[in-house]
């Protein structure tokens, strides 16, 4: 079951601002999500291969050949500050 | 056998860039940016923008595959690539594009000089990932107001080295990491010498605590120093009766401590989940035909060099231990007497070359060459074989217009003699300090003799006349 501190924590790692009303909103989603997953779990996967990738396919390659890159300046262009060539960010720690 | 009184238990984790591919990991921006302005060699795919598509660098694999073949580790059958979540500026995407429980090469080994002799740690996986970008503080990372940011290094194939916490020392950690360099030297899939090439972050505990992660550290000696305070400090917390507890911390190279970094991110939580954009990899195929082009490793080297030259265990190892001497030797020693070629190369050489903080490019083949070839023909001294290196090193020219300048012929053995017999009359103190038993008066009439000759004489044929004369009389 999902409570009200997982919530937060799952905003938090998504880095989303929950109100309460949020909240209050999205954990009976959630859980009916998990529930759906509990009933999948139910399947009898004996001797099954399990599934690493949706996609039938493997080993896609590209030549280690150079593309023409972006201009700084068109690197820089969807940055809302930017200096001295660099992207400016707020601290982190 | 080494006790290990602390229970010391070191792993590290080592980032090994890639930067001899031409283009990065999943795009085709070149990996030439290092001098470069920030931002200039960037695209979609490395900037995160939305719908852009990573490909897999075909020759990154290759290069993948050889270390993995190199540290002894098995290619897996089945290898894919995963998102690793998380929020920090160097990540454009919010995740990192990396390997989780299907790592491209694992369980292998390197062997280095332990504490008590060879030793093995154990490689749990060497596994593929994306570089993320350069972060620049302003000031400290704990006091900087803002962040800059350059992603010319999203991107760059990282090769991430895993050990098993098979290292007892910090001594042992900065060999692992010495042995490791070289052997990706050898393999020519890496330049060592760029900025950020290799990074390591390292794991520490100490009987009767948890674990602490070091991060930035940036360079052999750094690892050194930062797990030597690591291990006072986790001391310090126990003797206190306090507990050490499992946390990251962060390496301050200037002040030579680690500081811990209190983040809230502490509880990693990374959410892995398979990369929806890259397929999985079939490639173990490919490892016998890649192992077959795999170059001699240092090791082998090493054991080839006793055997083909007959050179002393030291002198091997030395001489492998960077790729570039390796070469430099073989190629003297085809020339000249190979036991000759490896003192002066390793003992001499080497000596002056690290004295000086210069690599074997300072120095030419040919001149140390003519300096075996005038040793051998007895035209100079050891000492002023020595002399001519040093002087190479320090103002260039070439030895036979040293030898001249200097005067650094050898005089003949019979003015070796009279210089001799003049030393042993002019200094009857020394003589007798002699013969009452020191020793050491010998040095200072084998001074006397190389101060008359202009140290042309051969100190050992002086001191052998010396002695002639002294004990006759």
């Amino acid at each position: 079951m999902i409570g009200k501190k997982d919530l937060e924590h799952i905003g938090w790692l998504a880095r989303l601002e929950l109100s309460e009303e949020d909240k209050e909103k999205y954990a009976p989603k959630l859980n009916s999500i998990l529930d759906y997953f509990g009933e999948i779990d139910k399947a009898d996967t004996e001797g099954v291969e399990p599934l690493y990738h949706v996609l039938p396919m493997s080993n896609v390659f590209r030549e280690d050949v150079p593309i023409k890159s972006l201009t700084q300046e068109e690197a820089l262009s969807n940055a809302p500050k930017n200096q001295d060539g660099f992207i400016k960010a707020p601290r982190m720690m | 056998m080494y006790e290990n009184p602390d229970g010391v238990m070191i792993g590290l984790e080592v980032h090994v860039q890639l930067n001899r591919l031409k283009t990065k990991v999943f795009c085709g921006c070149t990996t030439d940016y290092h001098s470069d302005p920030p931002n200039s060699h960037v695209c979609p795919v490395c900037l995160g923008l939305p719908g852009s598509l990573p490909v897999i660098n075909k020759k990154a694999v290759e290069a993948a595959i050889k270390v993995g073949l190199a540290l002894n580790c098995t290619v897996e059958e089945h290898t894919q690539f995963y998102r690793k979540n998380y929020y920090y500026p160097d990540l454009p995407k919010g995740f990192q594009i990396t390997q989780y429980d299907f790592p491209i090469s694992s369980g292998g080994y390197i062997t280095i000089e332990g504490e008590d002799g060879e030793h093995r740690v154990g490689i749990t996986r060497a596994h593929m990932e994306e570089d993320p970008g350069r972060l620049v503080h302003e000031g400290t990372i704990d006091k900087s107001k803002y962040t800059l940011i350059d992603y010319n290094r999203s991107g760059m194939a990282l090769l991430e080295v895993v050990s098993e916490p098979d290292m007892r020392s910090p001594k042992e950690a900065r060999r692992y990491l010495d042995k490791l360099r070289n052997i990706l030297e050898y393999l020519d899939i890496f330049d060592g010498d760029l900025e950020g090439a290799l990074r390591v972050d390292a794991n520490i505990s100490i009987k009767g605590g948890q674990r602490a992660e070091i991060k930035n550290i940036s360079s052999h000696k750094g690892a050194e120093r930062a797990l030597l305070f690591e291990i006072v400090r986790q001391k310090n917390v126990l003797r206190r009766g306090g507990v050490v507890v499992q946390e990251t911390r962060h390496f301050d190279e200037a002040r030579e401590i680690t500081l811990s970094m209190r983040s809230k991110e502490e509880a990693h939580d990374y959410r892995y989940f398979p990369e929806p954009d890259l397929v999985p990899l079939k490639i173990s195929g490919w490892a016998p035909a890649i192992k077959a082009t795999l170059p001699e490793l240092p090791d082998a080297r090493r054991l080839r060099f006793v055997e083909q030259y007959g050179i002393m265990d030291d002198h091997a190892k030395a001489l492998t231990s960077e790729l570039k001497f390796a070469i430099f030797y073989e190629d003297v020693a085809k020339k000249v007497d190979p036991k000759m070629a490896a003192v002066w190369v390793c003992d001499v050489l080497k000596g002056e070359l690290n004295y000086r903080n210069l690599t074997i490019e300072a120095f030419k083949k040919e001149h140390i060459l003519s300096v075996i070839d005038l040793l051998l023909n007895k035209k100079i001294t050891e000492d002023g074989a020595v002399d001519i290196i040093r002087t190479l090193l320090d103002k260039g020219g070439s030895p036979f217009e040293i030898v001249k300048e200097k005067g650094l012929l050898k005089v003949e053995g019979d003015i070796v003699s009279t210089a001799a017999e003049e030393a042993i009359k002019e200094n009857p103190r020394a003589v007798a300090d002699y013969r009452a038993g020191k020793e050491k008066a010998l040095n200072s009439l084998v001074g006397a003799v190389m101060k008359k000759t202009k140290g042309r004489a051969d100190a050992r044929t002086a001191r052998e006349m010396l002695l002639d004369r002294l004990d006759k009389s």
